[in-house]
């Protein structure tokens, strides 16, 4: 193998796992707050239109990338609404949220379908992104990769090392207890909510502005539900996400060079392995659960949060 | 243009649908029904039938009304959905390879509805199956292709192994061989028929091998757009993706599907119906092209007389001798394929090199 097609191939892996990263690390915010949120991918569809639709009109891609995530949050927010004020079920209205944001983002998106828009371009440093292998590898992926992974550090030190933090994860553990303390139950979980809509909106936004410049209806084409499995394939610890998100999103450019190589492995197997390796891992936590070594899930995730006081 | 109101937007499952109705206030109209794979935005397979639907439309103004339910996935969904269009209307139209087992199923419940399904090979009394010779056209793409390419290796974006998507892949493959014998193919599956972001990452991949030039059997422009970004030529499916790839797009083969559904519809109007296995090509007008771009006046004369050649029907792009991947003989010198054996194809020709998908 050739060193440009090496490189070909670590950024094809970085293009298809960055998405994953932002919307999986935006819901374990959300799951560590102790709220379980199916609307993944209809947040990222709605911010992948937004952001496609102002990067077309403007040109900016950094305003793109703000839209997608308002995006995010606007359609976070009705999730929020009906989940934190009016106590609905959160999987249903989860489910709801995915149908509605394909839904919508199909309807709006129909005066986008022809038109191309200006990629965001990788970076180049000079000098830097010039040294052989080191600077492609290093130094000239595009700037939403380097964010992505400058997010999962932020939420690991929000999360481990904030008081803030501290109190977001006991509230995911048990609400009743933070709200007795004197915490804002629903506050916290409204915050981690409308962040997570925000992740999600530029996971989707990297979708129609970096991997491919146009607007497709339904183009996450499932990769919601991928960020979803990746939360608990990370056991909810954010590191762990990058490692996932690589291993997924890897696994499918691989497969795809593989048969350029004229090895051919079941795309049905390839395509069932996220979901298998989730329900491994899943398997796994509830054995170690049940052994009272560690306790990663959020024991309130899913709970609906009622203060009688 | 169809004046088209819409009813609802209902989701109906994950893999959502949405509903379309069209207006009308006139007595006795046909009520023909279609049901799409992909969304109408597509710009490619499920575009170029909402475009034969809009013809007949124009073409019949009052004397149908329509229905359309895109997006709709080839497992039990389809069945459902064929069965709640079968209550409603006289024809109905499934437009996938997928459909084909849950429309002969609800034909069978439905005597006297009318069903035509595309690129399907199961028939009965009441269910036509309507097809349209890809495999001409890409016999043309592929001499423009090996004409074009100047790494010898032309890049397949392949949706499912399906006959029909072989057939093309071996067509196109004859076609260049037979202007450059040194051409390989490298065929990259992806096994989807609409993913823009997976598509893209196929197109990458096959650029970062070598590939100049690339086809494609999925239905996004995805793959145009990168072909156009790196530089490289791509061929249109199913619909003019000009707008897509300026500088890259050759040509593409454009599905004509309108004056078809015209005659259908016309037909259960007549009710002289009757159920039948359509097949047509370049000569009967259901197979198109794009215009000729980017390429030199010597490519371009060699795609005409290609075209020539179909519409007078002196050539057939599987002529022999050809053999099988394997080298065993499968035609004779100046023998051509039957249409039963181009509809079950499930092998490569000699000379690809890539595995046969399992």
């Amino acid at each position: 193998m050739n060193e440009g097609l090496f490189i070909n191939i670590i950024i094809g892996i970085s293009i298809a796992s960055v998405p994953l990263i932002f919307a999986a690390i935006g819901e374990l915010v959300v799951e560590r707050s102790g709220v379980l949120n199916l609307g993944v991918e209809g947040m990222m569809i709605v911010g992948a239109l937004l952001g496609f639709v102002v990067q077309f009109h403007t040109g900016n891609p950094f305003l793109a990338v703000l839209a997608a995530m308002l995006g995010g949050m606007v359609i976070a927010s009705i999730f929020a609404f009906l989940t934190q004020l009016l106590l609905t079920n959160q999987v249903a209205t989860g489910l709801a949220l995915t149908l509605f944001g394909l839904g919508l983002s199909a309807f709006v998106g129909r005066a986008y379908t022809e038109v191309v828009i200006q990629r965001i371009t990788s970076i180049h440093i000079p000098l830097l992104s010039d040294i052989p292998l080191v600077g492609p590898l290093l130094f000239s992926f595009n700037p939403l990769v380097y964010l992505s992974l400058f997010m999962v550090y932020l939420v690991w030190w929000f999360l481990f090392k904030t008081k803030q933090g501290l109190i977001l994860r006991a509230i995911g553990d048990n609400h009743d207890a933070a709200h007795a303390i004197g915490h804002n139950v629903v506050r916290y979980r409204v915050m981690a909510i409308l962040f997570g809509g925000a992740m999600a909106g530029i996971g989707g936004a990297f979708l129609s502005l970096v991997q491919v410049p146009i607007w497709g209806e339904g183009m996450t084409a499932g990769r919601g539900w991928i960020a979803l499995g990746l939360v608990v394939f990370a056991s909810w610890q954010p590191f762990r996400i990058i490692f996932g998100a690589i291993l997924f999103g890897g696994i499918s450019i691989l497969q795809l060079h593989a048969q350029g190589f004229d090895i051919t492995i079941s795309a049905q197997y390839l395509s069932m392995l996220p979901y298998l390796a989730t329900i491994v891992i899943l398997v796994s936590l509830r054995i170690r659960l049940k052994n009272k070594t560690n306790r990663t899930v959020p024991n309130c995730l899913g709970r609906i949060f009622h203060s009688t006081t | 243009m169809f004046n088209r109101r819409l009813a609802s937007i209902l989701k109906l499952s994950l893999l959502s649908a949405v509903l379309v109705f069209t207006s009308n206030v006139f007595a006795d109209p046909v009520k023909a029904a279609f049901v799409y794979i992909g969304p109408t935005g597509d710009h490619g397979w499920t575009y170029a039938h909402h475009k034969g639907v809009m013809h007949l439309k124009e073409t019949m103004g009052d004397d149908v009304v329509i229905t359309a339910v895109e997006s709709v996935a080839e497992n039990s969904d389809s069945e459902r959905v064929i069965t709640s269009l079968a209550r409603k209307n006289d024809i109905i139209f499934t437009t996938s390879f997928g459909y084909m087992n849950p429309t002969l199923k609800v034909a069978a419940r439905y005597p006297d509805v009318k069903f035509e399904h595309a690129t399907g090979y199961k028939r009965a009394d009441n269910l036509s199956t309507y097809q349209a010779k890809f495999y001409e056209g890409r016999h043309v793409l592929g001499k423009v292709a090996g004409l074009m390419t100047e790494t010898n290796v032309i890049g397949w974006i392949a949706s499912f192994p399906i006959p029909e998507v072989i057939r093309d892949i071996n067509s196109a493959f004859l076609a260049a061989k037979s202007v450059n014998p040194d051409v390989e193919m490298k065929i990259v599956w992806v096994y989807t028929w609409y993913d823009p972001g997976k598509e893209a990452d196929a197109a990458t991949a096959l650029i970062a091998q070598g590939a100049d030039v690339l086809f494609q059997h999925t239905d996004s422009t995805a793959a145009m757009t990168i072909a156009e970004e790196k530089g490289i030529y791509a061929f249109g499916q199913a619909s003019d993706m000009q707008v897509y790839g300026p500088n890259s797009q050759l040509t593409g083969i454009m599905n004509n599907w309108g004056p078809y559904y015209v005659e259908r519809v016309q037909a259960v109007k007549d009710g002289t119906w009757t159920s039948a296995d359509t097949l047509r090509g370049a000569k009967e007008g259901m197979v198109k092209f794009a215009p000729m771009r980017n390429m030199p006046n010597e490519v371009k004369q060699v795609a005409s007389r290609a075209i020539i050649d179909l519409l007078t029907g002196a050539a057939h792009p599987f002529t022999g001798p050809i053999n099988k991947q394997d080298g065993s003989p499968w035609l004779a010198e100046g023998e051509t394929a039957s249409i039963g054996e181009l509809m079950s194809m499930m092998f490569y020709v000699e000379g690809i090199d890539s595995q046969f998908p399992n």
